[in-house]
């Protein structure tokens, strides 16, 4: 069972209700589980304050749908008498937005369970909208709606074993490849059975990788990947970084995005190349961090010249500007980052211990980030991990903390030579291509889509099966479209994964009392 | 007017003929008793509790006083906390204990702090923290069984767990926090109207039907799920709880008047002043929240642990300049790590003071508080987990003894919070896990 994300809810919205509809929220930001928030879907419990946001926000959707402009497009009928119930209208419209919002068929008892609450509503209310205005909102509260819940059946192809049901399926290749909720042609397609054969699956898939919502799809893939929801809380400091603007962290996430879905989606090219890529997008924000002209307004297409030091997404300002510090860059971040995003490594937190005093330069006689941190590598204790992250990220101290090339740090110039496990490199250029050509590369990207694409753990999910799919990848050409193709198409893909049971309840010595204590034992339980 | 003159039975004939009770604005004073500290009937005036946090602890040696008890000197970071000191106690030289599991930087400390157990990873998180514990106790009569909120901006940071799975998100931006409280669902207690309004009862007809759907869901689901269904199924019956008070007409609050409404947010970033200005909004509008009854329960963030406020024009980060930062031989400290410490002390004197500028009964609000602040290392330099501060302010309707620096000795910081647990009326024997389980409460703070 999946909490249905911010993004997904919205796109629900945009579909059934069109894309005015887009209520103001904030959804409960979801854990970070094994480098996916998508993994952290299937674990995020629900609190009071989350089930009042899912409220207000129902309410805001269902004041918007009934209100007198949108209700002659969005309500298929009108109703006999306005000041009253209409019973007809109220199913006509339930019956047509209740199995978009639940994600199936609703039984017709339900449907008439709705019906009711609406006729009541409407005729305490003396409204017939407003009686819809109440029911809208009591079924985007619904835990059917809010939670994707995976059903098993039996599967009549392989006796004694299950499979998701019709439904659950439809859900879960949408949400994967639109990061969406299903349209009705996947609803249809689940009701009469046919995604259940391997035809009339292969046809879905096909028709959602070509379909133009792909690219919300990807772009949700990567955003989680990439840990892009770290823009929203991510500011410079305006006196050391005066061009980075809100608007720069916003457009930098905004280039990244587009760079990917332009190079996998529209010209399917080789997934590695996206770190060598010299084909961007730039944006007025943009250029003055990038120190490039840009004449039109909005975005354009962009391409760097071959002597550029930009190269590849590592050169973007997203990856620099993201993991580095408000004031200043960090060889450190950038290179954690590195391990663990692109290549699905983890990177040990520092000991507890240490004196980092040491890496302070009170004398003023180390200028460069790479003196500074040498100190790491004197320290046994600190070594170990800064072995694994500073040889790449000293290659980035070429970009200042708002990811501004500089050749210089302190007056002395950078030394940007480095290693990626082995290869060496003497800038990021050349890290670019390193990582271009590690073969860790692909397949940590085929670890988290399937992870993604399942709601599972990344660390969790079977190594074989992994491995199949990185081979399939690579010899694809490592195109994306095909990948999600491959593991949409697999019997992985419609397996139940059931989370291990996690103990929630308070610990014994710290139950919460259920009932409130009376005067007289609150006074009693204080005395010493 | 004089309060003292209104009776009771005055106002309660007021209330009862409708219409005329706008009279009645001071009325809770005139439904207390002769002291001013319990209701007429008898009932005690609710006490309520509220947990601050600040990252990165301060610099002890211009932090901790020598003396114990009352009447100690203010050293220079502790300055500001002059002006509050009568409200609140310190309680210096606590240890959180690791019982063999990792000093997770950052997160051990505060999370012992709060949960009474030594994490063994980053990704252990709380099964509960107290404050969670405390407003299952006593939050549930409330329009809010608890609040939380941040001055970081980061709303994926929190002090507060219902369980591992789920945190309570902070509310980080004074317009949404403002609109959640004082918006059109909050029912001003001193309004002379009060008109239930019917789409609320509709709404409240079709959450029925809403729960219904989670039994033929549990059905289908394996046992994590099912914890997962009924966490959803509380949710709806606090929503169902909301509703049913939004039909109910509230008692009178003397102490209660909404703020005028924010409308634009400070602008964003970790920068010390806009941290500042953050916190101080988010306070105010939490103050009132108190005062006008609609939480018991509430949480305050200024920095996350691990802060990473910054000062405009120093590249480095508070947290960074702990561990970069040489230690001035002059000072005997780290002077930028001060400068950002004492700004974290000094918002923690705004908040102990904006609940004690709030009159209730013959006292201040503060007086029926009692607020617990920690933080996450004692020398956040070499992330130590012992000479650990913690501050408590308020009297907890006279539970609580103030003035006082407690030096506990080397004592686990779990005793801060029993004490909090007891005080606030739970009856437990003891809380934490093993080297950090307690049965010591701080009885030098207990009235």
């Amino acid at each position: 069972m999946r909490l249905l994300t911010q993004q997904q809810y919205m796109n629900m919205l945009a579909y059934v209700f069109g894309p005015d509809v887009q209520p103001m929220t904030r959804f409960a930001a979801l854990p970070r589980v094994a480098g996916l928030l998508a993994s952290g879907a299937s674990r995020a419990g629900l609190t009071d304050a989350q089930l009042e946001v899912y409220q207000k926000t129902a309410s805001k959707v269902a004041e918007q749908v009934i209100s007198e402009d949108s209700r002659k497009y969005l309500v298929p009928c009108v109703p006999a008498e306005p000041a009253a119930a209409d019973a007809e209208c109220a199913r006509t419209f339930i019956s047509r937005v209740g199995p978009l919002l639940y994600r199936r068929a609703l039984p017709p008892e339900y449907v008439d369970v709705l019906v009711e609450e609406a006729n009541k509503a409407a005729n305490s209310l003396k409204d017939f909208y407003q009686g819809l205005g109440v029911v809208i909102e009591g079924m985007l509260l619904s835990p059917s709606v809010l939670l994707v819940t995976e059903t098993m059946e039996p599967d009549p192809d392989h006796p004694g074993a299950q499979r998701l049901d019709a439904w659950s399926l439809a859900t879960r290749l949408s949400l994967f490849l639109w990061n969406a909720p299903p349209d009705a042609d996947l609803l249809e397609a689940a009701g009469n059975g046919e995604l259940h054969t391997r035809r009339g699956l292969a046809k879905q898939v096909d028709r959602m990788l070509a379909s133009p919502r792909l690219e919300g799809g990807v772009r949700a893939l990567f955003d989680d990947m990439f840990e892009f929801e770290n823009f929203a809380t991510l500011s410079k400091d305006g006196q050391v970084y005066p061009n980075f603007t809100g608007e720069t962290a916003v457009d930098a996430r905004e280039q990244t995005l587009r760079t990917i879905v332009d190079h996998l989606v529209v010209r399917h090219e080789d997934y590695r190349d996206l770190f060598t890529t010299r084909q961007t997008f730039m944006s007025p924000s943009l250029a003055p961090i990038y120190k490039v002209a840009v004449r039109s307004p909005g975005w354009s297409p962009y391409e760097f010249p071959p002597d550029s030091p930009y190269a590849g997404l590592l050169t973007q300002v997203s990856f620099q500007a993201l993991h580095s510090h408000p004031g200043r860059s960090s060889a450190t971040l950038r290179g954690k980052a590195l391990r663990e995003i692109m290549l699905c490594q983890v990177v040990p937190r520092p000991p507890p211990d240490v004196d980092f005093s040491a890496v302070e330069n009170p004398d003023g006689t180390l200028k460069t980030a790479r003196e500074r941190v040498g100190f790491h590598l004197q320290n046994p204790s600190c070594a170990g991990c800064h072995l694994i992250t500073d040889p790449t990220g000293l290659a980035m101290e070429s970009f200042d903390g708002a990811g501004q090339f500089r050749r210089e740090e302190g007056g002395v110039d950078i030394d940007t030579s480095g290693n990626l496990d082995g290869v060496e490199f003497d800038d990021v250029v050349g890290l670019g291509e390193a990582l271009r050509d590690n073969p860790q590369v692909p397949r940590c990207l085929v670890r988290r889509a399937f992870a993604y694409a399942t709601g599972t753990s990344s660390d969790s999910n079977n190594r074989d099966l992994l491995e199949f799919l990185a081979q399939e990848f690579a010899s694809s050409g490592y195109v994306l479209p095909d990948l999600l193709r491959e593991i949409a198409l697999s019997s992985a893909f419609r397996t139940v994964y059931e989370l291990e049971v996690r103990p929630t309840a308070p610990l014994p010595d710290q139950q919460s009392a259920q009932e409130p204590a009376s005067a007289a034992e609150l006074t009693a339980s204080v005395a010493p | 007017m004089n309060i003292r003159k209104m009776s009771r039975r005055r106002v309660l004939r007021g209330v009862l003929n409708g219409g005329v009770v706008a009279v009645a604005l001071p009325v809770l004073d005139c439904f207390l008793n002769e002291n001013g500290n319990a209701y007429a009937s008898g009932a005690p005036l609710p006490v309520r509790f509220g947990t601050w946090f600040w990252g990165l602890g301060g610099n002890n040696n211009i932090l901790i006083p020598s003396k114990t008890g009352p009447g100690y000197e203010i050293p220079e970071q502790l300055a500001p906390v002059a002006r509050v000191r009568q409200h609140i106690n310190l309680i210096s030289n606590l240890t959180a204990f690791r019982d063999g599991e990792p000093n997770l930087c950052h997160y051990s400390g505060w999370i012992i702090g709060r949960s009474g157990k030594a994490p063994k990873s980053s990704a252990d998180r709380p099964t509960e923290t107290l404050d969670i514990t405390i407003a299952n106790q006593i939050g549930r009569a409330t329009r809010f069984r608890t609040l939380t909120a941040s001055a970081t901006g980061d709303f994926r940071n929190t002090v507060s767990y219902e369980n591992e799975n789920s945190p309570n998100p902070p509310e980080i931006s004074p317009v949404e926090f403002y609109a959640r409280l004082y918006g059109p669902d909050f029912q001003d207690p001193n309004s002379p109207d009060f008109t239930p309004n019917p789409r609320t009862m509709a709404r409240r007809s079709v959450l029925s039907a809403v729960m219904g759907e989670i039994k033929t869901l549990e059905k289908a689901v394996g046992a994590a799920d099912r914890q997962r269904l009924e966490q959803y199924f509380t949710g709806l019956r606090h929503l169902e709880r909301q509703f049913d008070q939004q039909l109910t007409k509230p008692e009178p609050i003397a102490a209660c008047h909404a703020p005028s409404a924010v409308t634009s947010d400070p602008q964003m970033g970790v920068d010390v002043e806009m941290v500042q200005t953050r916190h101080r909004l988010l306070t105010d509008l939490m103050v009132m929240a108190v005062a006008c009854d609609q939480t018991r329960v509430f949480n305050m963030a200024y920095s996350n642990a691990q802060a990473n406020t910054v000062r405009e024009g120093y590249e480095k980060p508070h947290h960074t300049t702990t561990h970069e930062e040489p230690i001035d031989a002059k000072l005997g400290y780290q002077p930028n790590h001060a400068y950002f410490a004492s700004r974290a002390i000094e918002e923690w004197a705004y908040f102990v003071e904006a609940f004690s500028k709030i009159r209730e009964g013959s006292g201040t609000l503060l007086d029926n508080m009692l607020i617990y602040a920690n933080t996450d290392h004692g020398d956040a330099r070499i992330h130590s987990l012992d000479q650990l501060i913690a501050f408590t302010a308020g009297r907890a309707g006279g539970r609580v003894k103030t003035g006082l620096h407690v030096d506990a000795g080397g004592g686990g910081v779990t005793r801060v919070g029993y004490t909090a647990l007891r005080v606030m009326g739970l009856d437990l024997p003891a809380w934490g896990v093993k080297s950090n389980m307690t049965s010591n409460h701080l009885s030098e703070i207990i009235a």
